[in-house]
């Protein structure tokens, strides 16, 4: 099991270890719902080390995303970031990705931390032919997310930037806490909020610093009701190699007016299913849980789990394409009501 | 951790307090520290007849379900209806408001089959 470089950190935090993608990470310090409260009201802060970052430069870099992403990478100005998919030759998902363009023919993938040897490989296959070069920086970046609505402020006090100054999706350079980073306005929670990347030797100290300006620190639990809680796929429960992301609330990443890798297959794929959000009446619906439509079993749950704001168990769930409500979620053996709930289920700004 | 002296305990981290013919059933410190915050609280009918070790309410936290099992065998004569609103009892309180549930026993004298505070702490060292 792989250490972040921040696993003393966690440990002098209280943070409690757990292992998630080969890596040692803090499941919690304090409560998951507090760390939920946190970023949902004030400012969390996560290690998010473990996830994976390619670097892609050369003349054909933007020819060959085009190619490898399902989402229109030409879009993307020098200093902005962008949601995309890396689609396989059957229409599925390899990975779900962020791809931040650096420079003119330079750009930074940020991928799944399950997927990194997959998703390197997959790139480096459909590369061949480009004038592209690919590096995996996974190992010598460490990756911060402070995220909420204090996030700005807090941040302001320890940067040189001028935060009002960028917008959802800028990536840029600035110094933070005395460290060279590179700062973007993203994240995973539906908060507004900022990733960090840092070199290695910076990541312990802007840690900390964060921490001594009034984040909160926030572990893997929180990550996963807060992205849940947003409506956001989690790579392997969601989306997967068979998915057709055309069948899912994230189709609008897909850009059919453009070619990529797998458009064809993708586009022949019809949808059986659909994804959806429940809201239980009563208890937890957890991940496999059968999902009912009347007295039919139409789906399963792909991710469950309580939200702290609805006070309510909540579900991403795939069903039927037709299946219309009333749904039921079976927990052990028993059918709790469900509402069809739109995504995100609580109100973002 | 604490352990109150003053009651029986299980392998499985439920504790059991006799109050005159009954027995009031909860979850430890070490297991509500485990499990984390409690969200939901599945209690049982009043009046079920349960076997000791017999699945008899589900304690849900914000990442895992787990069973709550019987101490001994007897009738379910009170449930927690508070947890009903307030699940974060058990979190609270976890050997007082966060008690879960109470048993009439088919024969009280059971309960020395269970583990003393002392015996208890064993099984938690074990555990590392």
């Amino acid at each position: 099991m792989k250490k972040t470089l921040l696993y003393q950190a966690h440990l002098r935090h209280g943070g409690r270890m757990v292992e998630f993608a080969g890596h040692a990470l803090p499941l919690q310090y304090t409560s998951i719902v507090e760390e939920h409260l946190a970023v949902r009201r004030g400012a969390g802060l996560f290690d998010v080390s473990h996830m994976g970052e390619f670097l892609i430069r050369g003349r054909e870099a933007l020819a060959f995303l085009q190619w490898a992403t399902a989402n229109d990478a030409a879009k993307l100005k020098v200093g902005r970031a962008q949601y995309s998919m890396l689609p396989n030759a059957r229409g599925g998902v390899v990975d779900d990705i962020y791809l931040y363009r650096l420079a003119e023919e330079e750009y930074l993938m940020v991928v799944n931390a399950a997927n990194i040897a997959k998703d390197f490989a997959h790139l480096k296959e459909l590369s061949r032919g480009f004038a592209v070069e690919l590096t995996d920086l996974s190992e010598e970046t460490a990756l911060l997310a402070l995220q909420g609505p204090k996030a700005a402020s807090l941040l302001q006090g320890l940067t040189d930037a001028d935060l009002s100054q960028r917008k959802k999706n800028d990536v840029f350079s600035a110094r933070v806490a005395g460290r060279s980073a590179r700062l973007a306005r993203t994240g995973y929670t539906g908060e507004d909020g900022f990733e960090l990347f840092l070199a290695p030797e910076d990541a312990e100290a802007v840690f900390e610093a964060l921490l001594e300006a009034g984040a909160t620190p926030a572990g893997l639990g929180a990550r996963d009701t807060l992205r849940l809680e947003a409506g956001f796929p989690l790579y392997g429960h969601e989306l997967t190699d068979d998915t057709n992301p055309l069948c899912t609330p994230w189709a609008w990443v897909v850009k059919k007016e453009k070619d990529f890798h797998g458009k064809e297959a993708m586009l022949a794929t019809p949808c059986a299913e659909r994804l959806i959000g429940l809201v239980l009446e009563v208890g937890i619906p957890r991940e496999g849980y059968r999902v009912y439509s009347g007295d039919r079993a139409v789906g399963r749950v792909t991710s469950g789990g309580y939200s702290p704001l609805l006070e309510r168990g909540i579900a991403l769930a795939y069903v039927e394409k037709e299946a219309q409500e009333p749904f039921f979620v079976e927990v052990r053996g028993r059918k709790a009501g469900a509402s069809l709930s739109p995504l995100p289920f609580v109100p973002l700004k | 951790m604490d352990i109150p002296k003053d009651r029986f305990y299980t392998k499985t981290h439920e504790w059991a307090l006799p109050e005159g013919d009954t027995v009031l059933v909860g979850i430890t410190d070490y297991a509500q520290d485990a499990l984390g915050d409690v969200v939901y609280v599945e209690l049982p009918e009043v009046g079920r007849k349960v076997e000791k070790g017999e699945a008899v309410a589900v304690v849900e936290s914000v990442k895992t379900a787990s069973d709550i099992y019987a101490p001994v065998s007897g009738e379910v004569v009170e449930v927690n209806t508070a947890l009903e609103k307030t699940p974060e009892l058990i979190n609270q309180d976890p050997y007082g408001e966060g008690w879960i549930f109470r048993i009439r026993p088919l024969d009280i004298g059971h309960l020395d089959d269970l583990l003393d505070a002392a015996g208890y702490q064993e099984v938690l060292e074990s555990e590392g």
